[in-house]
């Protein structure tokens, strides 16, 4: 890290002394990030039955869509008015807070026989991009294992309706589904632990 | 490197600091720092396990008198019978569990130059830090209500026996009855409240008794999300609901409770089922313990929520004056972390930081169908500040489908904020 001692030295004192000035650039993460628990759980881990977990997710999906949110090119309910409240810079370093967190896989009730049959259709269809059963940050797509099964309904609705637009990849996937077969995909992911 | 910090330690501070044998640095003689949080509501509960959460450090007592909480967000739903008593119910379990000793005491007084609380049971507590979330207590603005009044004509505003009374009296009345609602003035706790309850008992009127009707006699002339309540009178409850204004007629004056009458003014509304929700000020505690302003609510400063009145105690929730920030759930979850956050880094000898707050209030109006408002907020000058263009209601032409999801999100919120505040 090539990290000076003497700097390391100087801010681990400052950091220690009662009342040294310290250099205060807004609100820290976690405090803005706790403001969100309210709806999406603690550290982000929602208790549902639809607000999605935010614990794990990438920073760059967090940014992708609050900066969506924001600029109404994601269809919201309620996201909509709250991420027009930060600034870009806030939205990063809430950002940096969830990505911080381990992946909340909760006990989403689902339908095992779709979710068995949706295993299928994900291996055929979605695992390209949503590897490990939509369970990895590093792909950027949102964390889709284990998450509320009527918010995965939502987006999807979204993207079907073309309320939210579709990467080209998952347009061209998505177009070859049928209704059953999609339906079958979201208890899939929701299953995943 | 570890040798370098060490010595950094001990300079600091001055020799208060001794090394254990294993070589870490240790606080020697310096017993824990000790927070006491009076009540155990949305505010102090969230208060109380985000400073454990932060610093387990920190030695947290929580003093509420109930072993079992209702919350009075979701307790519409039980006045409509769309759910249980048992579901609005927390218990300080999931509070222990963070490491918080939960007395169940009442808090007679808080000795502020001392730095104790006492308790009815006689207990006396310590503390170099004490956060107050008292509720509300109400005013004495409607004659004749009083305490016999509210067995009779329940106010149902803290959850609990009033809302299982009111409740058994909308099953008791027959087909054809009037229920009334006097909405109290501002500021109250849960502004949308009444309106959201109006709906709640319209849809159990529609459904068991549709020759009912139910009357808002209001102590005022707007109210919170007025447009979209209006709207939805309309959309689900047209036949049924009334709102009547105060100019029109609505600010109920004085109560007759063995005739069950309103009076507003001399005209007399004699009704089947009287929910009379009075005018309110902080909690009795805090007026005890001197923290209120000549308004019956307690000043405090937006960074920490550390009363202006008295050091070393920070106020919260709906007896706050957080404007402008509602006297929500939300914004007492939300204050409630901003207070321990607070209390953290001054136990730590660090400068709070910048606060930030968000409000998020759904009102569940009918069948599937739900409303909104939210906002952020952060400090500005010094002060509470609403962030420009941030929040707001649902848009007036949101679509059904929109308002069915919205439900979904205000059952999320209401089992999200249970889990954050008291799991």
């Amino acid at each position: 890290m090539g990290c000076n001692k003497k700097a390391l030295g100087a801010l681990i004192g400052s950091v220690f002394m009662a009342g040294a000035t310290q250099v205060l650039a807004g609100s820290s993460a976690s405090m803005m990030a706790n403001t969100c628990a309210g709806c999406h759980g603690t550290n982000g881990q929602s208790a549902g039955p639809a607000s999605p977990n935010l614990a794990g997710v990438s920073e760059s999906y967090f940014n992708d869509s609050m900066k969506a949110f924001k600029e109404g090119t994601r269809p919201a309910t309620i996201m909509d008015r709250i991420a027009k409240g930060y600034s870009d810079e806030q939205i990063e370093t809430m950002a940096t807070f969830f990505a911080g967190q381990p992946v909340h896989k909760a006990m989403v009730p689902h339908d095992a026989a779709k979710a068995k049959a949706g295993a299928e259709t994900y291996d055929k269809s979605c695992a390209k991009c949503h590897d490990e059963g939509g369970s990895l940050p590093g792909d950027d797509a949102g964390i889709l294992a284990g998450q509320w099964l009527p918010w995965l309904e939502y987006s999807m609705a979204d993207f079907k309706a073309g309320n939210r637009e579709m990467p080209k990849k998952m347009a061209k996937q998505v177009e070859k589904l049928s209704d059953a077969e999609i339906e079958a995909v979201l208890h899939y992911f929701a299953s995943q632990k | 490197m570890a040798n370098f910090t060490r010595r950094k330690f001990l300079q600091v501070t001055g020799g208060a600091v001794a090394v254990s044998s294993l070589g870490f640095p240790a606080i020697v003689g310096a017993a824990s720092k000790k927070v006491v949080v009076v009540g155990g509501g949305v505010g102090g509960a969230t208060a109380a396990k985000y400073i454990r959460m932060a610093d387990s450090s920190i030695d947290v007592t929580l003093i509420e008198p109930n072993t079992e909480y209702y919350t009075c967000f979701m307790s519409n739903e039980v006045l409509s019978g769309h759910r249980t008593m048992d579901s609005i119910k927390v218990t300080y379990e999931g509070l222990k569990g963070h490491g918080i000793n939960v007395v169940h005491d009442t808090v007679t007084d808080i000795d502020a130059a001392g730095k104790k609380v006492m308790t009815a049971g006689g207990q006396t507590f310590a503390y170099d830090r004490c956060i107050v979330a008292p509720g509300i207590s109400f005013a004495n603005n409607i004659e004749g209500y009083d305490e016999a009044a509210m067995t009779s004509m329940p106010h149902a505003w803290k959850a609990g026996e009033q809302t299982v009374i009111l409740r058994k009296q909308l099953e008791a009345m027959d087909d054809g009855g009037v229920v009334a609602i006097a909405a109290p003035p501002n500021p109250f706790r849960c502004p949308p409240g009444p309106y959201e309850r109006a709906c709640q008992i319209a849809m159990y009127l529609r459904a068991k008794k549709p020759k009912s009707k139910l009357i808002i006699l209001d102590a005022k002339d707007k109210f919170s999300k007025q447009g979209l309540f209006m709207q939805a009178f309309e959309r689900h409850h047209a036949g049924i609901v009334e709102w009547v204004s105060s100019e029109k007629g609505g600010k109920v004056t004085r109560v007759d409770a063995a005739t069950n009458t309103l009076y507003v003014g001399d005209t007399a509304h004699k009704v089947a089922v009287a929910n009379v929700i009075p005018a309110q000020t902080a909690g009795a505690i805090a007026i005890k313990a001197g923290l209120t302003d000549d308004k019956g609510w307690c000043p405090i400063d937006g960074r920490t929520f550390e009363s202006t009145i008295h050091k070393n105690v920070h106020v919260i929730g709906d007896a706050s004056v957080a404007n402008p920030l509602p006297k929500s759930g939300y914004a007492a979850n939300s204050e409630g972390k901003v207070a321990a956050a607070a209390v953290v880094d001054l136990l730590n000898g660090r400068e709070p930081g910048d606060p930030a707050l968000v409000n998020t209030c759904y009102s569940v109006v009918g069948p599937h169908d739900a409303i909104s408002v939210a906002k952020v907020y952060d400090l500005k000058d010094g002060k509470l500040n609403a962030v420009e263009g941030s929040g707001g209601l649902t848009s007036a032409d949101s679509s059904p489908e929109m308002r069915a999801r919205e439900e979904e999100y205000a059952y999320s919120w209401f089992a999200n904020i249970k889990k954050d505040s008291w799991g």
